[in-house]
């Protein structure tokens, strides 16, 4: 039980960390800061991988949840890069 | 749950050093300078995170390569692929399959045996937040490609709304699950209805809430993809997931913010109300609305060519007409031309955060051109001409004039103060609001009817001769 509380106290700490860090966004990185906040979100790769496959229905899940983070990580930082190299300064 | 014990001290200081790269990422994709470098430094640590999990498997590795490179391959092929007007649909498809995956790795937790009631409640928790995640951005994904037509009122989107208040008293009953159980005859199948439950809620949550509001809940959803890696994190005792999924949260959560001031509604009176049900009480007012003036493309030139500042002011029309490259042009033979040239942008306007700003981008407009409505409206007066591009609620002066209006006191750019206003539209439909736009009206307004993709490449070539 110690260990929820500890790591509920990482998750407090990081939104409110998260919070502090990004208030003030200029209008332009609005769709950019979402792409590549949303490409984070495929951390969940991590978690996929730390899932065990002993019987094929495992197996199966293991396999979905690799297969769909992985097109959210690699879709999601490849097509943040490109809409930012679209950003310039003239 | 076997594995998460052995994670070795290594995973986790890995771990700490990939957390502080996603931290620094996610800042400095904040400011513009910094974007890109942002972006690569938290691709960096997603890298080591991966990779170092990779030493501790519990999986087949076959599935994990299959996995990892089919999902790659589809996922950069999409990216590389999909056309930049395409941006705010490919975001929420993504979101949604970040979405699925959280899903699927709370339904493989359920399946492993001597879960406590801590981790049962946990398991619960991400199934609902994944699975809401994953099906409303498949709603909000065919919305935004106009796959999905359905909308607020169809008797199926009323079906699917009760699914999705009926997810609530199920939520809590998964979650007491295993103290009734310890009363009545457990019910086996239950997690198997809640699962299919969650996802129909999902459509639900998304099918009623319109187009004009999807910048709204696209940003919700990116949040909640985030909680639900956060959830996971918990559950799989994994800090890195807690710390990422977090950050995705709170920056989900700060653009949502920001989206719903700019239309100064709440959260809830977007998702839940919509403008219907707002009073209908402006239709009084919009009787005398005056007399439209059209204008040609020809005459629309001779004003141009003798203005002195420009503000162009674009909208979701800009998008549907492809038109963001002819603007840029139009723009490049005004500053030629010796006219100031601006670009008004009105956070809500498009169909995403910042659906504009990436036009014209793509369009390569310089990015100091884009101003926020802050910026252009003290000084509106002094503009000659303000261009309206496909933008309707965003300009309509009831926001400030009338009280009675659904969309009075949201903030607007407030086109109708300078000295001539264009306005391009293809026919005299209102707006996504439904509320009739004085605008069209005023003295200085003239309408440009028409496709403004071909109203604009008239001006410019007219320009050129």
């Amino acid at each position: 039980m110690e260990i929820y509380v500890l790591l509920g106290f990482v998750l407090l700490l990081s939104i409110f960390l998260g919070l502090e860090l990004i208030s003030k966004v200029p209008s332009t990185l609005h769709t950019p800061l979402m792409s590549g906040a949303n490409a984070i979100s495929g951390i969940a790769l991590v978690g996929a991988l730390m899932l065990s496959s002993e019987d094929q229905t495992q197996s199966i899940l293991a396999f979905g949840a690799i297969l769909f983070a992985s097109i959210n990580v690699f879709g999601g930082y490849l097509v943040t890069n490109r809409m930012l190299s679209m950003f310039k300064k003239k | 749950m076997d594995s998460i014990i052995n994670v070795s001290a290594i995973q986790n200081i890995v771990y700490i050093g990939s957390s502080i790269l996603f931290i620094f990422g996610i800042k400095m994709l904040g400011k513009e300078a910094t974007a890109v470098r942002g972006n690569y430094l938290s691709a960096i640590a997603m890298f080591l995170a991966v990779g170092i999990t990779c030493l501790n498997l519990g999986i087949d590795i076959k599935i994990i390569i299959s996995g990892i490179l089919l999902g790659g391959l589809i996922g950069s092929l999409i990216a590389i692929k999909v056309k930049m007007t395409a941006i705010p649909e490919m975001v929420a498809l993504f979101n949604g399959f970040g979405g699925l995956a959280t899903f699927l790795i709370a339904w493989s937790q359920f399946n492993s045996p001597n879960n406590s009631f801590f981790q049962h409640v946990l398991i619960m928790l991400t199934v609902y937040i994944g699975g809401i995640t994953f099906a409303g951005s498949l709603v909000a994904y065919g919305k935004l490609s106009e796959i999905l037509k359905l909308g607020k009122g169809s008797w199926i989107t009323n079906i699917l709304i009760s699914f999705f208040y009926l997810s609530f008293p199920a939520l809590l009953y998964v979650i007491c699950e295993p103290f009734i159980s310890q009363f009545i005859p457990q019910f086996s199948s239950y997690f198997f209805i809640f699962l299919g439950l969650t996802l129909i809620a999902g459509l639900g949550f998304v099918m009623p809430i319109g187009g004009g509001d999807m910048p709204v809940v696209i940003s919700l959803l990116n949040s909640f993809s985030g909680i639900a890696a956060a959830f996971a994190g918990l559950l799989l005792l994994n800090n890195v997931l807690i710390v990422a999924g977090s950050l995705v949260g709170a920056s989900g959560l700060i653009l949502t913010i920001i989206m719903a001031k700019a239309m100064n509604r709440t959260i809830g009176n977007i998702l839940f109300v919509g403008y219907a049900s707002t009073s209908s009480s402006s239709s009084s007012s919009s009787e005398e609305q005056g007399e439209v003036k059209p204008i040609s493309a020809d005459d629309a030139y001779l004003i141009l060519e003798n203005a002195s500042s420009v503000l162009v002011v674009p909208g979701y029309g800009m998008a549907v007409a492809q038109a963001q490259h002819v603007v840029r042009e139009m723009g490049e033979l005004l500053e030629a031309n010796g006219t100031e040239v601006k670009y008004g942008i009105h956070p809500v306007a498009g169909r995403m955060p910042g659906h504009m700003n990436v036009l014209l981008a793509e369009a390569n407009v310089s990015y100091d051109l884009l101003a926020e409505p802050d910026d252009v409206n003290p000084s509106m007066d002094s503009i000659d001409v303000a261009m309206v591009i496909g933008a309707n609620d965003v300009v309509n002066p009831s926001a400030t004039e009338e009280e009675g209006s659904p969309i009075y006191g949201m903030p607007i750019i407030e086109a109708h103060k300078a000295k001539t206003v264009f306005v391009l539209k293809r026919s005299m439909s209102s707006g996504f609001a439904g509320v009739q736009n004085p605008l069209f009206f005023k003295e200085n307004t003239r309408m440009l009817f028409g496709d403004a993709k071909e109203s604009i490449s008239q001006i410019v070539s007219e320009f050129k001769d």
